[in-house]
């Protein structure tokens, strides 16, 4: 069971290492990097290539550690005492199984993806150290232990929102997926768009990394922006040559809507171009 | 020698544990890599570092540590295929050039002098990330030799294993951690107080139950949510002085405002007088009287002022010594009145701490504020909310 990237998602030497230590010694993998850089994608492809399913538990800033692993509906148990109900008797049928329970439990070996784990209250990391480096869990209310048979894959990923504690972090393995150079965002592109003209992406890509450089930009484009733009060019069938031809007091490029998605930055282009309109004398 | 690279990593700042030690044993035992010096970097990449700001440190000390011992490694005479080396002289050598070097003599003796002097290259290249520019006099090219896009180290099957660190590519990523929004956000939330008021609109499960078992029927409960109760005045200095600082105040207010539900802020020039304003665009039409402001907001305000400080001591000590009006009281009067009225008052100053000292009227403002001036940094915020979080007497 080794990981090697799949059909749709190129991995660097470094990501497989991280990913196969991670799958390997069962321990949590943590992935961080600038947001568009495929984090949350990687745990669906990991699932795919393993032929595992993936339970995903996307976090809010309102989600509790104890929801993952269940919950208690006392409303519902209330409800039903008043009407009388059977099931009332039994507190079993009032607990909610949460997605750790539900990958501690499964029937095939899953990939767990926690994501956006920043997302949550500080202390939510610290809440799940446990039940993350043992693989199980008490429940109160049936007095009963639930332990992962098989120790599921977990992936966590982070947009650095907040910092997670070092007690958290010395349970993982730890990625960092950096923007990709040329050559691997290449292979991304072949991956996304087979059979998509060479001269178009060569000039695009020009575009995008220029683009990306201009300093003071608010929010760099990444890389699924650098897709959705490719994707709009194909559509539009955008002619090479508007790209090729660029005109240096037209700095905004076309369909930019893709690239740039801050009015402040589509200002910072207009203003570059009408600098670059003025006479150098 | 994993003894060695720990404590080095531990004395760069790396705070590795045993934990993490023991993982890296447990990975390599268990087959998790090839056997390979980069796969094992990567390895102990993932298992020993967990901040991206560090990883560029990590590069270094494992350079350092297993200097040496992987230089067995990658160093098979290299085999340049000739019409590569064609394509590299045709790339890089004008005909001009070219028709010179025809003259030095046969073009396969010319080959093999140019294949020579790559594998030099690639043997004295002991790290880096660029290839040389062969300069000046050599006929192999001019200086502005620069083999991009030919990729002779790199991603070819040459690749050396000292390569992989030695780029350093995460250099950008240290010591850049600039004042974000978020972690003003998070420094912030040190302000939190939650407090139940309002109107009463969610369930309150556990007096429901207890209602119920008491009355035997169902007696619902309701209950106020729980909302941050804090309430903040935040009053920034704008204009002349504060303008290289435009883009942290930004932050701190664009973070503030999603941060507070009850947030006031006021605009003031150097110091505060008997009017601030809240638009800048007409901030002599539209003001606030002081007096008025001091009277509107109760005294369990937070009051948090964003200024540099610096400016004539006459400003804040001296009726009429404002540089933008004639102030009938001194700023130290108006800034008593503040302090007196809000208990929680601190003072955030952008400029670095170190040079307080040397301006006066920085010293003059911390005295007025009871020394509650801190920095505007990442501590400097977190000290100051600890601060204001502290209960204060009236």
């Amino acid at each position: 069971m080794r990981f090697e990237g799949t059909d749709n998602y190129v991995a660097t030497d470094d990501l497989k290492v991280a990913v196969n230590a991670a799958t390997k010694l069962r321990r949590p993998l943590l992935v961080k990097g600038e947001p568009g850089t495929g984090k949350t994608v990687l745990a669906q492809e990991i699932a795919t290539a393993l032929g595992a399913p993936l339970i995903e538990w996307n976090i809010k800033s309102t989600t509790k550690a104890h929801q993952g692993l269940y919950e208690y509906d006392a409303v519902a148990r209330l409800r039903d005492s008043q009407l009388g109900d059977e099931r009332v008797h039994d507190i079993k049928n009032y607990i909610k199984k949460g997605k750790l329970w539900e990958a501690f439990t499964a029937p095939q070996l899953p990939v767990l993806l926690i994501d956006e784990i920043d997302k949550a209250d500080i202390e939510f990391p610290n809440d799940l150290l446990q039940e993350l480096d043992r693989m199980e869990f008490f429940v109160y209310e049936t007095q009963e232990t639930i332990k992962a048979v098989e120790r599921p894959i977990v992936i966590i990923t982070s947009n650095n929102e907040k910092e997670l504690p070092d007690a958290f972090l010395r349970r993982c393995f730890f990625h960092y997926i950096k923007f990709p150079d040329r050559t691997t965002m290449q292979a991304i592109i072949d991956v996304h768009f087979p059979g998509i003209q060479k001269m178009l992406v060569s000039k695009a890509m020009d575009i995008f990394y220029e683009v990306r450089d201009v300093p003071g930009l608010k929010k760099k484009p990444s890389t699924s922006e650098l897709l959705d733009w490719l994707k709009l060019l194909l559509h539009e069938d955008m002619p090479l040559d508007v790209l090729q031809s660029r005109d240096p007091t037209k700095a905004i490029p076309p369909l930019h809507g893709a690239l740039l998605k801050n009015e402040q930055d589509i200002m910072l282009f207009e203003r570059l171009a009408f600098m670059a309109r003025r006479p150098t004398s | 020698m994993f003894f060695s690279f720990m404590e080095e990593l531990r004395s760069a700042g790396i705070s590795a544990s045993l934990k993490e030690h023991l993982a890296l044993l447990a990975a390599l035992d268990a087959d998790v890599i090839d056997q390979s010096p980069e796969e094992f970097y990567y390895l102990a990449r993932a298992t020993l570092v967990k901040d991206e700001a560090l990883l560029d440190r990590f590069d270094q000390v494992f350079g350092k540590v297993f200097k040496g011992i992987f230089t067995e490694y990658g160093q098979n005479p290299v085999d340049v295929p000739a019409d590569w080396l064609k394509a590299i002289a045709e790339k890089y050598l004008s005909p001009e050039e070219m028709a010179k070097i025809e003259k030095m003599g046969s073009w396969d003796e010319l080959m093999e002098t140019l294949k020579k002097r790559l594998e030099e290259q690639e043997k004295r290249h002991q790290g880096g990330n660029k290839w040389v520019g062969t300069g000046g006099t050599s006929p192999y090219g001019n200086s502005g030799y620069h083999p991009e896009g030919v990729r002779i180290g790199g991603e070819s099957k040459h690749k050396r294993a000292v390569k992989v660190w030695d780029k350093r590519e995460f250099q950008n990523l240290d010591n850049t951690k600039e004042l974000g929004t978020r972690n003003i956000k998070i420094a912030m939330r040190r302000l939190r107080r939650f407090a139940r008021d309002g109107a009463v609109e969610e369930l309150d499960i556990d007096a429901t139950i207890n209602g119920t078992a008491r009355q035997g029927w169902l007696d619902i409960k309701m209950r106020p949510e729980r909302r941050n109760a804090i309430k903040v005045l935040l009053m920034l200095d704008v204009g002349g002085s504060m303008d290289p600082f435009i883009k942290l105040c930004e932050e701190l207010f664009s973070a503030a405002t999603s941060e507070f539900k009850n947030l006031e802020f006021f605009y003031f020039h150097n110091c505060p007088y008997e009017g601030v304003w809240k638009d800048n665009k007409r901030r002599f039409s539209e003001r606030t009287q002081m007096w008025d402001l001091l009277h509107k907001f109760p005294h369990d305000y937070k009051v948090v002022m964003v200024g540099d400080a610096s400016m004539s001591p006459y400003e804040i000590t001296h009726p009429g010594g404002s540089v933008e009006h004639f102030n009938e009281e001194s700023g130290a009067v108006w800034m008593n009145r503040i302090t007196s009225t809000y208990p929680a008052t601190v003072w955030l100053n952008p400029v670095p701490e170190k040079q307080w000292g040397y301006s006066q009227s920085t010293k003059i403002i911390k005295e007025l504020v009871n020394d509650r001036m801190y920095p505007l940094t990442l501590e400097g915020l977190d000290d100051a909310m600890r601060e204001l979080s502290r209960k204060h007497g009236h």
